[in-house]
């Protein structure tokens, strides 16, 4: 099928069989290798991208269904020398170790934020309770949601 | 101005590599590709232990875009991936011993051609009896996979006359405990790519702990020379001991294939195949005996400590070890026997996992010490204050502590942070007559930092530094970054010996060719031992910026301080950066080699005593839990760890491996096991083998205890392993104060925990 879709704000169209993986036209045809496969089947998060501004596992999701559709992947998410303010609060409270489950992490925090500016902490777990971390225990994932609502509340 | 800086080392600056991790341009094995490159699959036996008949490859071979197929017979080299011993074959040979041992390899144009091809690859087999519980391989009518008794190693330690002492104690209490498998169920699977070079040797990089031993693999399977061979590690998505030694078979794997076709080849695994056919925490079978006398003195212990090895020995030998030299915790006692034996079966072969054969045997010693004090009526801190280890004291193994001890610290402030001795009694009252009953626990631990005895031959490791003529730094190591912030921590250590800001500093990626054999990034090793090697590799750089510093300001070297940038004495300063470019035209050499070797320990094995580490580092954790007597849910809601670290490099960073290795035990404690069938495990995915989510996570306070270390760099001791070790103790502690019923068996699930009631 001839594939039409905006990724992180261009128009993108390709020629790819309907039941190509969505993760699979980011990754290899689109060569935006920060959204990870952790396992193939919707279990981590590793994958998420926004797709019409809602997180979604990557994995789990074929071309045909995102015809016409806007994504938006880690690395669409702020200008190329800057931050989000998300990505600048996982740097500064440390909730970043191997960095595997981060672009999915950040993904679904921006979309949290973008619907609840003011989450408290169960709404963060809630939000958060698709994308697994094996390295920090979440806390410092936590902290730096809470922290990047603050800044966005505050306009920065 | 004069600079009066805070330290680099103690401040917790910024990872260095979180900002190409938070914007996805960090690259990690599977997101490398080249011109030409093919892809990889793997033919794994569905048999736990049979003879292969024959391996029909035709099919495969006639399918459009397959490139090769290799079996056993086209290994160029020895067909060994040696680790301790030499027993696991690269590619089954004539037998298989576990389901998901590797036969055959495809290289196909596409992941998607080679995986269809591995299908089609057709093994014949017949069957062999099997063998799948460690202490039915113990039996003499068993059959045999290892040796002639099917085990791989036994260790001991013969201390006093425990005989004699359980016969006279006031208290003795026995338990036989179990340990399930445990998944490392790092985010990234396994992943590697191998590229053939010009003058016919390898490349290969991917995502691993230890370089070297990929290395030492690929020089055996491929039969080159070690000058021929080089790797080198990319972003790795997370280890825990799971990219220990199990990546040296993912790369031979790829390189065979590579070697084969002259193509590069990237083979990246299934989260399927990655759980059933890699290394795991070793399920173990423990009988635990424990005698005291009125006072709640640690008379005796006598331990027999079970390990299931799987197929191939792989690290069992020194796993086993670590858990044998742990296996009493961080108490004094003078009568003291343990068998421990690490045991071959038909099941995938078991590894390094965070703590390394020590969480099993410590939930044991820890869950001891609980039913000691309950048998003498005292509280679990009274019991575990009046045996502490402490300064001057001698181990159980004969090793007299003669630095950074800091166990009675941490177990005091674990102790008040956590309101310990309130909760303790007043738990039992408040939750009486509820259906959701809350229990407090505890557990000490002590972790022997570095290889120690087991592995002295390994224990050095090689650095490089280089300044360059804008002042800013490069250092290279061969131990690796995991996540758990190694290359921030040592480029804190950069920054503070040469006086510049830690964003000056950058390392380059962990390249065997690089440095010298480093031996592995394990056993909590990284910030001690290629601190110090960086540390070597300074002083000559240093030397030479002082010189500079004193003849522009026009003083005697020993006046000048760096720091911050500047070097200075108590009136002038000037930039490094000037002083770098001023030397590096001078013709200065302001690059360096470091090396640094651990010092001295031993062991004897016959008795198993000896100086079995160089240092210790020690902790006390607390937990909380309310367990639903009607369900047998256990809520894990309150973690305090405190840890000893010697000195914390970067406090945040430390407070990272707190929190994660806490969650790691915590999932351990309540939840992660995989039942095994005949051999096959009966979880292969994140939906079946369950992990803690962001809403299991307890509160977590982390306290910072710090007693340097002398042969540490600025005094810190290597812990990241240490945060999981004492949680399932603590949990299952606080599960027997919360219902009043100790259970013997982890992970405390609900079916298990309503058993224990009865219900």
């Amino acid at each position: 099928m001839t594939l039409s879709i905006i990724a992180n704000g261009r128009r993108r169209t390709l020629e790819t069989p309907p039941d190509r993986r969505l993760i699979d036209i980011i990754r290899e045809d689109l060569h935006l290798t920060g959204t990870k496969e952790g396992c193939g089947s919707g279990e981590c998060g590793a994958c998420t991208v926004l797709l019409n501004g809602k997180p979604a596992n990557s994995c789990l999701i074929w071309a045909c269904q995102v015809q016409h559709g806007e994504i938006v992947t880690i690395e669409g998410i702020a200008p190329p020398e800057g931050l989000h303010p998300v990505q600048e609060a996982f740097v500064q409270e440390g909730a970043v170790q191997c960095g595997f489950c981060t672009p999915g992490m950040i993904l679904s925090s921006v979309a949290l934020l973008a619907t609840n500016p003011n989450p408290d902490r169960e709404e963060i777990k809630h939000a958060l309770s698709g994308n697994l971390c094996r390295c920090t225990g979440y806390s410092k994932i936590f902290r730096a949601v809470e922290r990047a609502a603050e800044s966005l509340r505050n306009g920065k | 101005m004069i600079s009066q800086s805070p330290s680099v080392v103690g401040s917790s600056i910024p990872r260095a590599d979180a900002i190409g991790k938070v914007t996805g341009r960090t690259k990690y094995g599977a997101d490398y590709s080249m011109p030409g490159m093919l892809w990889a699959a793997v033919v794994r036996s569905d048999r736990p232990h049979a003879e292969i008949s024959a391996i029909e490859t035709d099919d495969a071979l006639g399918i459009d875009g397959v490139e090769a197929v290799i079996t056993a017979g086209d290994i160029p080299g020895n067909n060994v991936v040696p680790v301790v011993f030499r027993d696991q074959p690269c590619l089954a040979e004539n037998v298989v011993r576990y389901v998901g041992e590797p036969i055959a390899l495809v290289a196909a144009a596409t992941q998607e051609i080679a995986r269809e091809a591995a299908g089609r690859v057709r093994v014949s087999y017949r069957d062999l009896p099997a063998v799948f519980d460690p202490r039915d391989a113990m039996t003499p009518d068993s059959p045999k996979i290892f040796g002639d008794d099917n085990v791989v190693k036994h260790w001991r330690i013969r201390r006093g006359d425990p005989t004699q002492a359980f016969k006279t104690a006031d208290i003795v209490v026995e338990d036989t405990y179990r340990t399930p498998y445990q998944e490392h169920a790092y985010i990234e699977p396994q992943a590697m790519l191998a590229i053939p070079t010009s003058g016919g040797g390898i490349e290969v990089l991917g995502a691993m702990q230890c370089p070297f031993y990929v290395q030492w693999a690929l020089v055996e399977v491929l039969g080159l020379p070690y000058s021929k061979v080089r790797v080198i590690q990319t972003a790795t998505g997370g280890a825990f001991g799971g990219k220990e030694d199990v990546p040296s078979l993912v790369a031979c794997q790829a390189a065979l294939l590579a070697m084969k076709t002259g193509r590069p080849v990237k083979l990246v695994y299934t989260r399927r195949e990655d759980i059933r056919s890699m290394s795991k925490r070793h399920p173990a079978w423990i009988r635990y005996k424990s005698a005291a006398d009125k006072t709640g003195k640690l008379l005796a212990v006598e331990v027999e400590y079970i390990l299931n090895a799987g197929a191939y020995a792989t690290l069992s030998p020194v796993v086993l070890w670590r858990g044998t030299v742990h296996a009493v915790g961080p108490y004094r006692c003078e009568n003291v026997q343990v068998d421990a034996y690490a045991v071959a079966t038909n099941t995938v072969p078991c590894g390094a996992f965070r703590g390394f054969g020590s969480p099993q045997i410590l939930f044991a010693a820890e869950s001891q010490m609980d039913r000691l004090a309950e048998a003498l009526g005292m509280n679990p801190v009274e019991i575990r204050s009046r045996n502490l280890l402490k300064m001057g004291d001698t181990t159980p193994f004969g090793q007299i502590l003669k630095e950074s001890v800091g166990s009675e610290e941490a177990l005091d402030l674990a102790v008040k942070q956590s309101e310990f001795a309130s909760k303790y009694r007043s738990f039992p009252a408040e939750s009486k007559n509820n259906r959701i009953k809350c229990g407090i626990g505890m557990a000490c631990t002590f972790y022997g930092v570095g290889l120690g005895a087991g592995g002295a031959h390994l224990a050095r490791t090689g650095a490089f530094v280089q300044m360059l003529a804008d002042g800013s730094v490069q250092f290279a190591v061969g131990t690796t970054e995991i996540g758990q912030g190694m290359e921030t921590v040592l480029g804190q250590i950069v920054a503070e010996e040469l006086g510049v800001t830690a964003d000056r500093v950058s390392m380059l990626p962990v390249d065997t060719s690089r440095v010298p054999d480093s031996g592995p990034t394990v056993a909590s090793r990284a910030t001690t031992m290629s601190g110090q090697a960086l540390r070597n590799a300074c002083n000559p750089i240093r030397k030479i910026l002082l010189e500079e510093a004193a003849l522009t300001l026009g003083c005697s070297g020993s006046d000048v301080s760096l720091a911050r940038g500047y070097a200075a004495d108590d009136r002038k300063e000037i930039e490094i950066s000037q002083l770098a470019a001023r030397a590096i035209k001078q013709r200065k050499h302001l690059a360096s080699q470091g090396f640094h070797v651990a010092p001295p320990t031993s062991w004897e094995e016959e008795n198993g005593q000896g100086d079995a580490y160089v240092v210790y580092s020690w902790a006390t954790h607390v937990a909380e839990v309310e367990v639903n007597t009607a369900t047998g849910e256990v809520r894990v809601l309150k973690i305090v760890a405190a840890h000893d670290v010697g000195r914390a490099v970067n406090p945040q960073a430390v407070e990272g491996q707190i929190e994660g290795g806490a969650v790691q035990g915590m999932g351990y404690a309540v939840m992660e096991h995989i039942p095994m069938e005949n051999g096959v495990l009966q979880a292969e995915d994140l939906s079946t083998y369950i992990v803690p989510t962001s809403k299991d996570v307890p509160d977590i306070t982390s306290i910072i205890v710090e007693h340097p270390f002398s042969d540490g760099p600025y005094g810190a001791k290597g812990f990241g392993e240490h945060p999981l070790m004492g949680i399932a103790p603590a949990v299952a502690n606080a599960v027997a104060h919360a219902i009043g019923i100790h259970i013997s068996e982890i992970p405390l699930i609900p079916e298990r925990v309503l058993a224990a009631m009865g219900k």
